[in-house]
Order: structure tokens, then C-alpha cells, then sequence
């Protein structure tokens, strides 16, 4: 068994143009999906056109210069802008692709706003012109959303600032005061004073004078009117503050996501190597011809299947040592951690070659042993990476359980514990354990069943 | 050697029917017969490379050194590579030694560090015959050995086959469609058609069976399968 072994890693040696072309697609492929499952989706691209001038752009709300455009960029919390310099050229941002959404910003939309204040439920309400692309409807729905959500903070905002006016214009009408108009600050008496004037001039009166009851009706009414109106004030000040979101996190399976980024392209650099090595190495073995030689007698097949496991699982985890090295730069590998992740990565190794080896016994080249390892680890990678509450319960169970009967997922449920301290080890090592077992044993019984010749 | 009633089937069809024979120690036997036979399905249940359906065998894949049709070798690796691999596999003993042999008996001395699948088609088929060699197996099979081979590696190849079988009492059991070569170079020849052994003598007695006189052994053999009705 040694020396097949020298001999597949001197074949190997002399194949330089294959193993480098096999160890790039591992890291090209691994790294991206990697980074790209676990980073978060970024934000859309947005044309922005904004058509108030600079000096247009406050507006008067009782007295209170209000900047129109603050509320707008609310909106670019979550996406991406991209200025343009009109409304036809944010469309075309659109049309082009470059932009996934266009948002507009009316020229008039100041003016929209104070309409809007002072005439409240007789202007329109101001309006803001969003542009979707269609033909993605994933995006589409998206950027609709990032742009509700935002639309409506704005809104709350500015309904707060409509709010604390109307506060103050009941302050002003309670105790009295200067209070701003389009045609000048005047001076308003205000319900409290207006109550003691009142109860002056009915002082005044005889007790018997017929207007004593009228005037007293009136300073009853003024006392009604000053304590809901005291009310009123604590009302409005609730609405401007508006419900308080306190985020909590739940704990979840992984640490962070930049190491769960780690831990799944060392799994798919280990499942490119290690799949494709132990099922075109064993394959090489009948396209040479060669294997009938071996297994008369000068190696047991199970020795053999077992030689080319090691092979692959060798080669791969050389491979995806090398590249956690790589990812060591960006996101720290804790060395006092390698009694836990180092068999992750040797099960995950031998997983994934075990695997490989039973392809290989079920093809007779190498040409088919590849296209089969790739036909198998592409879809098995994808189901493991989905995400739990993307698929309905029933679908869901599906795919857990078509992923449990393959590598992918206990090596990755392993590299992410013993990586990053998430969930347990020990079972997903079991479980890979039992997998490299099964799969040699399904190699053997193909072996037997394709025969040798 | 010998082999009782040795029938393989694949799925329903017959590769070998119930094909019964026995070879003397340093006698060589010629196995012919037209594409199909069933030859190289025999000569690999005698290698112990396939199980037969049903039938007994009586070599064991120890002592018989197995040539296969198509080169059976590492094209990655150098001549000597290839060579000391199965000389190390084979547990031959005096292992540098039987490769220096071996890569004489070839004449690719010159050529032992080159990779083997850089080499001519023939030159490939010297070393798998080399590497059936190497364990000095008192049997020896050869399927279909010197197809590939130019007349004069032929002559070299006859001249080694049947020095093993004078000296060392190699048995040997070959195939081939080079009839010409059955008739001078094996004791007996053994003629399968569709999977049946229909002749099992020497080279004479099959142009006897035939009847009518013919041109050469050839001749005969073509006459005899039509006679057959193959
Ligand atoms: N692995 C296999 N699976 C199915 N059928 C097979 C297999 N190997 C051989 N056969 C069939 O068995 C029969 C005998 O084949 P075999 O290779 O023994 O013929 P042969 O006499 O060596 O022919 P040739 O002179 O062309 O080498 C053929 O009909 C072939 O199709
Ligand atoms: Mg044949």
C-alpha cells in the first residue's frame, strides 16, 4: 500500500498543470461562495435625483425651518446612491441596469411639505417618485422594501416635527405668548389669562346683573378647555415619540459570520480536492488497465480503495490547510484551537475522499469519475448551504436528511465548531466517521459488482 | 493446469460455455479464434482477475504471471519505474537484478528513465510483457502478445517464450490472431468460437479435421470455423 501511495503522489508530481488547475478551482470556488453565503446581501444600487435647489430645500412648519432634504437621505441608510443630475437620467440608471431603483425627489417637494402643514387633509400629500427594474422581481422587491422601511422613518420623523409645533401652538393657546404667523409674530392672550380676565370682569359685576351667569357660563367653559387642553399636551408629546425598538440577538449555531465564511471555503476546497482525487486516482487505476494487475492478488481491493482514500484525504488536506493559512491573514485562526479543528479537517478529508473512492469504483475512466464527482459535490454544497427558514418544514427535513448521507455538512458543522467555538464537535466528528466507513463499504460492494478487467 | 468446465456469462449472454482443458508443465498452448471468443474472458479467469459463473480453475493468481491485451502499465511513470513498482508489489527478491533483466530482455536499457507513456505503442506493449515476466510465475498468459509488435521484437519475443518453456518448464497459454504463429510456436492449439472450446489438438490435426487439402494453416483454420458454421 506505501508504495501505491509513492506511486499516485509521484503520478501526481508529474501531472503539475492538473493538480494546479484542481487546487485553484478548489480556493476560486471556496473562497467567493464562502464569502459569499455568509456576507450579508449589500446594499442596492439606487439612481438619486434630487430636484430641490440647495436654498429651496427648508420649509416653514409653524414658525420652524424644516430641511426637506434630511428626510430624503433617511432613505440612503440602506442603499447605495447613485447621484444623477435628472429625473429622465435616473430612469435611464434604471433601464441600463445600473441602478436597481430609481428614487426622485420633486422639485416642488418643499412646498408639497408645507401644503401639506397647513393645509392638512386638503393638499396632497407630498410625494416622493420611486422607479423599480422589473425584471428581477427579487430585486425589485427588495429595493421596495429597503425603501418603505426608510419612507416610513422619514415619515415618523417629520410626523414628529408636526407634532412638537402642534404642542407648542397649544402651549401658545394656553398660557399666552408671541406666536408666529406668515404675516408676523403676534401676541396671543392665551386661555389661562383670558380665564383670569374673565373672572376680573365678572367680579366686577353686580350680583344681581343678568351677564354675571353668561360670563361665569363662559369662564366654566374656559376652565373645561384649559384642563383637556393641559391633557392634550402629554397626548401629543407620546405620539412624537414613537415606539422604541429594543434589538436582542439570539443565540445562534455560529460565531461570527467572518469565521462561518472560513470554515465553509475550507470545506469546499476540501470536497473539490479530495472528491475528485479519490475518484480519479481510483479510476486511473482501470483507464491504465492496471487494476486488474493489482488486484490479482498483488493488492487486496480493499487495501486499494483504502490507499487511494488516504491519497485524497491527504492531498486535500494539505490543500485546505495551506488555504486556512491563507484566510489566516484576514480572519485570525486561534492555534490553541487545532486539537479541535485539526480533526475536523482530517475526518472532513477522509469523508470526502471515501466518497470519492465510491465514485470511483462506479466509473471505469477518469473522464467520467470527474464529471460525476462534479455532477455530485456542486448540488450536495448548495443544499447543505441553505439556510433553515428559506424552505418550508417538510422541504426543509428533506434537505437535512439528503445532506446528512454526505460529507458536506458534518464537515462543515465541524470546521465551524472547532474554527469558531460554534456548537458541538463531537457529534459531527462521529457522524463523518460513520460516512468514511459507509462509503468505503459502498465502494468495496461496487468494486465487486463492476468486477475488474 | 487445468480447467474444468469454466462457464462466464454477462447478464444473459454467454461468454463461455462450459470450456474444459489442461496444459503440461513447459508446454505452450495457442488460443485462437475469431473476435468475440471469448479469449481474453478465458485467459482472465485463468489470471484470477474475474470469478468464473461456474467451473474450477486449478492455478492460483500467485503462480501464474498475467500479460494483458491492452498495456497494463503506469504511462506516468519511467520504464524503471513501472518495472521496480511491480517488482516491489510482486515481492521479488533479488529486485534489481530482474529489472536490470527485464529492461535487457527488452532492449529499452537506454530508455529506463523515460515516461513510459512517451514511448511507441510497442514499446509500451515490451514493458507490460516485462512486467508479466517478472516474478519468473510457472505459468504464464499472454493475451494476444505481439499484436503491436515489429518482426523483429516478435522473433525476440517466440525465441523467449519458448526458452521459458524449455528451461524454467514455464507453462504458457497464449492468444493471438496471427494463426501462422499458433501453428509454429504452441504444442497445441485450442480454437473458441462464440464462447465453445471446438478444437483442442496440434496444428496437423486440425488441417486433418478439416478434410478437403488447403493452401496453409490458415487456410485451414477459416475452412474449419465455416465448416462449423462460424
Ligand atoms: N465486461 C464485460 N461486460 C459484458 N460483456 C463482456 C465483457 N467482457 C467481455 N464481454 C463479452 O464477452 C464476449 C467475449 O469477449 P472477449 O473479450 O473474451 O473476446 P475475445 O475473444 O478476447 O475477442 P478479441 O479477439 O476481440 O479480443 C464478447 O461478446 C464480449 O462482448
Ligand atoms: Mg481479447
Amino acid at each position: 500500500m506505501r508504495w501505491l501511495l509513492l506511486k499516485d503522489l509521484q503520478i501526481l508530481r508529474r501531472s503539475p498543470l492538473l493538480l494546479a488547475l484542481l487546487v485553484a478551482y478548489a480556493v476560486v470556488i471556496g473562497l467567493p461562495v464562502g464569502y459569499g453565503i455568509s456576507a450579508p446581501p449589500s446594499k442596492p444600487k439606487v439612481a438619486f435625483y434630487n430636484g430641490v435647489a440647495k436654498q429651496d430645500n427648508a420649509f416653514d412648519l409653524g414658525g420652524r425651518e424644516v430641511d426637506a432634504s434630511r428626510y430624503a437621505e433617511e432613505l440612503f441608510e440602506d442603499i447605495d446612491p447613485i447621484r444623477v443630475d435628472s429625473r429622465e437620467a435616473a430612469i435611464q440608471a434604471v433601464k441600463d441596469g445600473e441602478a436597481l431603483g430609481a428614487l426622485v425627489v420633486p422639485s416642488d417637494i418643499t412646498q408639497q411639505l408645507q401644503n401639506a402643514t397647513e393645509l392638512p387633509g386638503i393638499a396632497e400629500p407630498p410625494t416622493l417618485e420611486v422607479y423599480y427594474n422589473a425584471d428581477n422581481p427579487l430585486k425589485r422587491r427588495y429595493v421596495e422594501q429597503t425603501v418603505e422601511a426608510r419612507l416610513a422613518e422619514a415619515n415618523l420623523a417629520l410626523s414628529g416635527e408636526v407634532t412638537k409645533v402642534a404642542a407648542n401652538a397649544l402651549e401658545v393657546l394656553l398660557d399666552g405668548g408671541p406666536f408666529p404667523l406668515p404675516t408676523g409674530t403676534i401676541d396671543v392672550l392665551g386661555l389661562k389669562r383670558a380665564n383670569l380676565a374673565l373672572e376680573g370682569v365678572r367680579d366686577g359685576l353686580a350680583q344681581d346683573d343678568p351677564q354675571r351667569a353668561a360670563v361665569q357660563n363662559v369662564i366654566a367653559f374656559a376652565e373645561v378647555a384649559i384642563q383637556s387642553l393641559d391633557f392634550a399636551g402629554p397626548v401629543l408629546g407620546a405620539i412624537a415619540a414613537p415606539i422604541k425598538v429594543n434589538t436582542n440577538e439570539v443565540e445562534g449555531g455560529s460565531g461570527t459570520l467572518e469565521g462561518f465564511a472560513v470554515a465553509a471555503a475550507v470545506t469546499i476546497a476540501l470536497m473539490f480536492v479530495a472528491v475528485l482525487l479519490g475518484a480519479g486516482m481510483l479510476a486511473l487505476e482501470r483507464e491504465e488497465y492496471a487494476f486488474g494487475r493489482l488486484v490479482r492478488g498483488l493488492v487486496r481491493p480493499t487495501s486499494l480503495l483504502v490507499e487511494k482514500m488516504l491519497l485524497g484525504a491527504l492531498c486535500a488536506f494539505l490543500v485546505s490547510a495551506a488555504l486556512l493559512g491563507l484566510l489566516a491573514v484576514f480572519q485570525p485562526v486561534s492555534l490553541s484551537r487545532a486539537p479541535l479543528w485539526l480533526p475536523a479537517l482530517v475526518l472532513g478529508a477522509a469523508g470526502f475522499s471515501a466518497l470519492g473512492v465510491a465514485v470511483g469504483a462506479l466509473t471505469r475512466d477518469v473522464r467520467a469519475a470527474s464529471l460525476l464527482s462534479f455532477l455530485l459535490s456542486l448540488p450536495i454544497a448548495a443544499l447543505a448551504l441553505i439556510p433553515s427558514g428559506t424552505l418550508g418544514d417538510v422541504a426543509y427535513d428533506a434537505v437535512r436528511g439528503v445532506s446528512a448521507a454526505f460529507p458536506f455538512k458534518p464537515t462543515l458543522t465541524a470546521l465551524d465548531a472547532g474554527l469558531n467555538d460554534a456548537g458541538s464537535l463531537g457529534l459531527p466528528l462521529l457522524h463523518l466517521a460513520a460516512l468514511t466507513a459507509a462509503y468505503l463499504v459502498l465502494a468495496r460492494l461496487a468494486l465487486r459488482r463492476f468486477g475488474a478487467r | 493446469m487445468r480447467a474444468e468446465a469454466v462457464s462466464k456469462s454477462y447478464g444473459s449472454r454467454a461468454a463461455l460455455k462450459a470450456v474444459s482443458f489442461a496444459a503440461d508443465r513447459g508446454e505452450v498452448v495457442a488460443l485462437i479464434g475469431p473476435n468475440g471468443a471469448g479469449k481474453t474472458t478465458l485467459l482472465s479467469i485463468l489470471a484470477g482477475i474475474q470469478e468464473p459463473s461456474s467451473g474450477t480453475v486449478s492455478v492460483g493468481r500467485k503462480e501464474v504471471g498475467w500479460v494483458p491485451q491492452q498495456p497494463a502499465v503506469y504511462r506516468k511513470l519511467s520504464v524503471g519505474e513501472n518495472l521496480r513498482l511491480f517488482a516491489r508489489l510482486e515481492r521479488v527478491a533479488d529486485r534489481e537484478a530482474v529489472v536490470e533483466r527485464m529492461l535487457e530482455l527488452t532492449g529499452l536499457a537506454e530508455r529506463e528513465g523515460d515516461e513510459l507513456g512517451k514511448l511507441s505503442g510497442g514499446n509500451q506493449q515490451r514493458v507490460n510483457i516485462a512486467i508479466g515476466l517478472l516474478a519468473g510465475p510457472p505459468v504464464l498468459l499472454l493475451d494476444e502478445p505481439s499484436s503491436s509488435l515489429d518482426p523483429r521484437q516478435r522473433a525476440r519475443l517466440w525465441e523467449l517464450i519458448s526458452r521459458l518453456a524449455r528451461e524454467e518448464q514455464t507453462t504458457v497459454v497464449f492468444s493471438t490472431h496471427d494463426v501462422g504463429e499458433a501453428e509454429r510456436y504452441a504444442d497445441r492449439v485450442l480454437v473458441l468460437a462464440d464462447g465453445e472450446l471446438l478444437f483442442e489438438g496440434s496444428a496437423r490435426a486440425l488441417e486433418e479435421a478439416v478434410g478437403s487439402p488447403q493452401r496453409d494453416f490458415e487456410a485451414a483454420f477459416v475452412a474449419f470455423l465455416r465448416n462449423r458454421g462460424h
